[in-house]
């Protein structure tokens, strides 16, 4: 690895110095630990890491925390890009107390959040009052989750798409309205393309931190196997049976799988910005 | 890009009643979309945060501070100072030295060093806790040694601190290398040129140029450290009165049904996280040229 960040010449000191702990820290607090999560997963070997993850309850913890992560990503990505349109183009009374308000989820810590969101949406809660009312349920349920997933996820899209609409010059859009487009065309066809890369940024932040998100989840979910189980609360179990080496297997197949969604959604990034351009 | 939007309307027909300028949406459309905004941050993000303090305070204000004055809350407390003291200075120290090797000097593998930075921001907090247990646990090798010589880390305030700085990893330097890129080397190298030490140049010309961003990232840094429970739950053992921080005892009181002490202890940590946003807006409008969160993306 030494070799791989090899200085050109430079007159600036420090180098070693920043490097050295740049590269310890890195070592001692990611490396290392992701490392031996790896090392117990190959010393457990592949077919016995399989056998664990293909089982029914860990398939559907798998893709209960996927298919939520991406459905919360999905309307943070939408309801992020109206916040961030809103917040940069219109001027309303409040407008910088509600901006600094859009980043209270990454300000309130998760287990606060979990249960905050469990008493509201409890069946005596307020919003789970209403809706035992209208005779549904939604702690304990998917919805839930969802919602829990869709808090600690609102701020990422807005936070990357509303410097790139300040940005947007004003001309793009007169040229827009003179050649003749509605402002609807304009906002569909001009506008939205511009946003797009930002907006995808977003999602993918958005889809990550859902994905792996444990504290706000386990209070609102109920954590019934097969229905409600999220994939982290799963890895907790399987430790708090001292079973390290299940553990380690589910740890690794989300890691591959996160993985490998990162990856995709940054080639399709790279996609867009050469379709579009950068902004 | 424009060929679709070459299908001119008649410019007669559905003239508003008023004049706008055509590069601005219909009041109607614009109220109801601020109304959308607004409702929809009301209900996802004032309504929990609200409803933490009316439960802390449900059986009224004696009894929620009565209750963060037993002997559980106040090491709580006292833990998750303790921790946050030690793994936010660690982090400030890397974030600056991993954002000084990054933006000062030219070598192979930036993208790929940048990449192993920003990892723990893809990785479940759970999953982090559970490499840190398979590395430090009594089981591992290293783990086994440590224990032996009286150092134990999982079960153990330095597992906690482990956890915390995985977390947190990425958050000063990703604050501080947008800023030091745009400000460059040419200032370094002017006071080096006049014969300052490096530790000069960096304390009189570096780390004035970037105090606020350096200010902005310890205070998420610190936001989340304070905050976090998927991954110190998984090292910390969870041991009353010795392993568990604030998050933690939170979780255990709420689990025994002791509604008023657990929303009591939230609400602390709530004021907490608002403190720092109050800060963080407060740096934003004061030194946004110096920060890099409007350039971010």
């Amino acid at each position: 690895m030494a070799l791989a960040f090899r200085l050109q010449k430079s007159p600036m000191p420090g180098f070693g110095l920043g490097m050295g702990i740049t590269l310890a820290m890195l070592s001692l607090i990611v490396i290392l630990p992701v490392g031996a999560l790896l090392a117990r997963g190959i010393s457990y070997g592949p077919e016995a890491v399989w056998a664990t993850i293909n089982t029914p309850r860990v398939w559907a913890a798998l893709y209960l925390s996927f298919r939520l992560a991406f459905l919360a990503a999905l309307f943070n990505l939408v309801f992020g890009t109206l916040l961030a349109w809103v917040l940069a183009r219109y001027d309303f009374p409040g407008r910088r107390l509600v901006d600094a308000l859009v980043d209270l989820p990454f300000a309130l810590p998760t287990a606060v959040a979990g249960i905050a969101l469990t008493a509201l949406y409890a069946p005596n809660g307020i919003f789970g009052g209403i809706a035992r009312d209208l005779g549904g349920k939604i702690a304990y349920t998917q919805w839930g989750i969802l919602i829990a997933l869709i808090f600690v996820g609102l701020p990422f899209v807005t936070r990357t798409v509303q410097p790139v609409i300040a940005e947007i010059e004003q001309e793009v859009e007169e040229a827009s309205a003179t050649l003749g487009a509605g402002r609807f065309h304009t906002l569909r066809r001009v506008i939205l393309p511009m946003l797009l890369p930002a907006a995808l940024t977003g999602f993918a932040l958005s889809l990550a931190r859902a994905v792996g998100e444990y504290g706000s989840v386990i209070f609102i979910a109920g954590n019934l196997p097969m229905k409600t189980e999220i994939a982290p609360l799963l890895i907790v179990i399987k430790l708090e049976e001292f079973d390290y080496d299940g553990a380690a297997a589910i740890g690794i197949a989300m890691l591959l799988i996160s993985f490998s969604m990162l990856l995709a959604i940054n080639l399709i990034q790279i996609w867009s910005r050469r379709r579009i351009g950068h902004v | 890009m424009f060929d679709d939007a070459l299908h001119p309307t008649p410019a007669t027909a559905g003239r508003p009643a008023k004049w706008r300028p055509a590069t601005e949406e219909s009041r109607l459309t614009r109220i109801l979309l601020i109304a959308a905004a607004l409702g929809g941050l009301a209900i996802l993000v004032v309504a929990p945060l609200a409803v933490v303090f009316a439960e802390a305070l449900a059986r009224g204000a004696a009894q929620a501070v009565t209750s963060l004055t037993r002997p559980e809350a106040t090491s709580a407390i006292r833990l998750t100072l303790i921790v946050a003291a030690i793994s936010v200075p660690v982090n400030a120290v890397f974030g600056i030295a991993a954002a000084w090797t990054i933006t000062k000097f030219d070598f192979r593998g930036k993208a790929f060093l940048i990449t192993l930075i920003d990892l723990p921001f893809s990785i479940s907090p759970v999953v982090a806790g559970l490499a840190l247990v398979l590395l430090f646990g009594t089981n591992s090798l290293i783990g086994g040694w440590l224990v032996a010589s009286g150092f134990p880390i999982i079960f153990a305030l330095p597992g906690i601190v482990l956890a915390s700085i995985f977390v947190t990893f990425p958050f000063v330097a990703r604050e501080l290398i947008p800023v030091m890129i745009e400000q460059g080397r040419a200032e370094e190298e002017a006071a080096l040129t006049l014969g300052a030490s490096g530790w000069r140049a960096f304390l009189t010309v570096t780390l004035p140029n970037i105090k606020w961003a350096l200010l902005y990232g310890v205070l998420l840094c610190n936001a989340r450290a304070m905050g976090e429970f998927g991954a110190v739950a998984v090292v910390s053992g969870k041991i009353r009165g010795q392993t568990a921080t604030m998050p933690i005892t939170i979780e255990m009181l709420y689990n025994e049904y002791l509604s008023v002490a657990a929303f009591s202890l939230a609400a602390v940590l709530a004021a907490l996280g608002l403190l720092t946003l109050a800060l963080k807006t407060l740096l934003e409008w004061r030194h946004a040229d110096q920060l890099a969160a409007g350039r971010r993306h």
